[in-house]
């Protein structure tokens, strides 16, 4: 802001910011206010809180449903990331090195699990795997799993892919290293901040999903993310307060990680010009 | 390609041959190493995701009940004239299916898909299978029309036969609230029987309104971040990344819990005396809005911030330097450069609205739930598969025109994510 703004610009200036402000703490404020809650020592979801403790925590990390969904969430998020990753990865590398008429569209095809509707895909995948005897199975959860993260990882694979030098792999062969070395020894560790935020965001994907999760799973399977839905849906308790406060930070490490990889990335790309 | 093929290959013309052949094998290799790489991913989501969803999109249009229940009765009266009683074989034929599937879930299956087209045909068929067998030598057509009057009713007969097509346009129609009647003529349902076209309504009116607070809310933001200097707009990123990286059932029972009757609105609203009994704020359009727009908010900042960052200031200076006013060159210059960013972020967040379900089911009444939750409903509810199919083909051909829309006029780098 500068000296000679008029007293318009300047109400302009400070309105934006106030207005700014406003819609960030709108962003952000709601999240926050569920935390304090969280340590709230009766069972009411409400301000003023009466005392601090953590005994909702306790009954998060001693309530069999709530470990079960821990369990089942930390089985299923993992595998389907994995399942994305691998898939995902082969075939951005792939995508990349190619030309063949219809790319265009095998690419639209390919993250078009992110496109249609999360209904759509566990009414599908529901009367599709069902009389296959894959609902209600921790295979038929990953793999729908799967899919969904798939796409994620195809987008920011190929687009650190876009910046990558490949005569850096003609270069390893040339000094002898066979394609699998030189896909270990040098692509992969220079694309490994885009193979790992298209994991996180994968993993992101799969720990948040209820949609199709509540098509495709049987109460044995329910998921961190489905047990909130029951949660929130029948009684919302104190105990939800307290795993939302978990995966909150959970997010946050996600977001500082990501943040991180992305620098890095750039850092990466800064030096060797392309 | 080693040295020596060259040399030789420039002192005789059969090596080079042999290199071209080389070279085109060695393209093959890698065309085919590139396509051995593609090959999984694509045929996992062929099978785990296309063929899913064809095979939903198809029972749109499919018809099984009937037809595997009754492929005699349904065989004799293909030949039937259709403006008499069918022969008396069609009755035989009838009896016997019925006997046969007496009791079973294919029976339930089929009387209820008859009864779909013509309310009362399932009592009429459940009716009917319970004195079945017929006993030996008994006249089959006589003892069906003493079992109920309505087996000597032409209409009733049509229906079996139209009911027993392999396939049938019922629920897409129905979905888009048309009768089809026995002569094959369409008619709008009655208005107190039609219900999609107003879930339709609802759910495009519902995105539309959030796609616009986001809009609203969203812009502002976008643009002070991309003209402050990068550390600031950073930590303001922060602001937006930390709700969009959230559980969206956090973000739910966050809302939840602010907007209940004893939550800090209500109570910052009584303390203001803005209300002196709390608001229903929750559980209704108003929650259902506040919490959508939230959740989406994100998703029309990033797309607006990525295109404002790339507007050069240079041209608002150059207006301002040429006389225009401060808000007039904003809105003249800056404003029409932002459009893509606004039609990317609008368009975003309208189809990821369109196919919300958790938010209207966990924070809205019955009058607030979107097609979604009727796919959902009839999926689980009601087990009618058929009309499931039918609400999700509308709701997936209106999401991929708008999405072809976006990704042919916007780029398709930032597809949608997140519900």
């Amino acid at each position: 802001m500068n000296a000679y703004a008029s007293p318009i610009e300047r109400t302009w200036h400070i309105g934006l910011r106030v207005l700014v402000g406003l819609v960030l703490a709108f962003l952000v404020l709601p999240i926050l206010v569920i935390i304090p809650l969280s340590f709230n020592a009766d069972s009411f979801l409400m301000y003023p809180m009466s005392g601090y403790s953590l005994r909702w925590y306790e009954d998060f990390l001693t309530s069999p449903s709530w470990q079960n969904a821990l369990t089942n969430s930390l089985i299923v998020s993992p595998a389907a990331t994995v399942i994305a990753m691998t898939l995902g990865t082969l075939a951005s590398i792939g995508l990349v090195r190619s030309n063949f008429p219809g790319k265009t569209l095998l690419m639209a095809i390919l993250i078009s699990p992110m496109v249609v509707p999360l209904v759509i895909v566990g009414v599908a995948m529901y009367l599709f795997f069902s009389p296959l005897g894959l609902t209600g199975t921790y295979t038929g959860l990953i793999l729908s799993h799967a899919v969904l993260g798939v796409p994620f990882v195809i987008t920011t694979v190929t687009a650190t892919l876009q910046g990558f030098d490949f005569n850096m792999v003609r270069a390893a062969s040339s000094l002898g290293a066979n394609p699998v070395t030189a896909f270990f020894r040098v692509t992969l560790p220079l694309v490994a901040p885009g193979v790992i935020s298209g994991g996180l965001f994968a993993f992101a994907t799969s720990f948040d999903e209820v949609v199709v999760t509540l098509f495709m799973a049987s109460p044995q399977q329910a998921t961190l993310p489905r047990q909130m839905f029951a949660g929130i849906r029948e009684n919302i308790s104190p105990t939800i307060a307290a795993v939302a406060t978990i995966l909150i930070v959970l997010s946050t490490l996600m977001l500082i990680t990501l943040e991180w990889l992305r620098r890095r990335n750039e850092r990466l790309r800064g030096i060797r010009p392309t | 390609m080693s040295t020596d093929t060259l040399t030789l290959g420039a002192a005789s013309p059969e090596p080079i041959a042999g290199l071209k052949q080389r070279l085109r094998r060695a393209e093959r290799r890698r065309k085919l190493l590139y396509g051995a790489l593609i090959a999984p991913l694509a045929l996992f989501l062929l099978v785990a995701f296309l063929w899913p969803i064809g095979a939903l999109l198809m029972r749109s249009i499919d018809n099984p009940e009937v037809r595997g229940v009754l492929p005699q009765t349904l065989a004799i009266l293909d030949t039937w004239s259709e403006d008499d009683l069918p022969p008396a074989e069609a009755y035989a034929a009838l009896a016997s299916e019925l006997a046969s599937y007496k009791g079973t879930p294919e029976l339930g299956g089929a009387a209820k898909r008859l009864n779909r087209e013509t309310p009362g045909y399932r009592s009429l068929i459940m009716k009917t299978a319970r004195k079945m067998p017929l006993a030996e030598g008994v006249d089959p057509q006589g003892a069906l029309m003493t079992i109920d009057s309505r087996w000597s009713d032409v209409d009733i007969w049509h229906t079996i036969k139209r009911t027993g097509t392999p396939y049938t346009a019922f629920y897409m129609l129905s979905a888009l609230d048309l009768d089809i009647h026995a002569d094959g003529s369409l008619s709008a349902t009655p208005p107190e029987e039609a219900i999609y076209l107003d879930i339709l309504a609802r759910t495009f009116w519902m995105s539309l309104i959030v796609a616009v607070c986001c809009l609203l809310l969203g812009f502002p933001v976008a643009y002070l971040m991309a003209t402050l200097p990068q550390d600031k707009s950073n930590t303001l990123m922060i602001f937006v990344l930390l709700p969009f990286w959230t559980s969206v059932l956090v973000r739910v029972a966050a809302w939840i819990v602010l907007l209940q009757n004893e939550g800090l609105v209500n109570q910052a609203l009584m303390a203001l005396g803005i209300t002196d009994a709390p608001l229903q704020l929750v559980f209704n359009r108003t929650g259902v809005y506040i919490a959508m727009v939230h959740i989406l908010l994100p998703f029309m900042v990033l797309p607006l911030y990525s295109v404002m960052k790339g507007i050069s200031p240079v041209y608002m200076r150059a207006a301002m330097s040429l006389g225009c006013p401060p808000f007039k060159s904003f809105w003249k210059v800056y404003f029409p450069q932002t459009l893509p960013g606004i039609g990317a972020g609008t368009l975003l967040v309208f189809i990821i609205c369109m196919g919300y379900y958790i938010t209207p089911a966990l924070l809205g009444g019955p009058q607030e739930q979107m097609v979604s939750y009727f796919i959902a409903f009839y999926t689980n509810q009601t087990i009618n598969w058929g009309m499931a199919a039918a609400l999700s083909t509308v709701l997936l051909a209106a999401t991929l025109v708008l999405y072809v829309f976006y990704a042919r006029r916007l780029g398709a780098n930032q597809a949608p994510a997140g519900r």
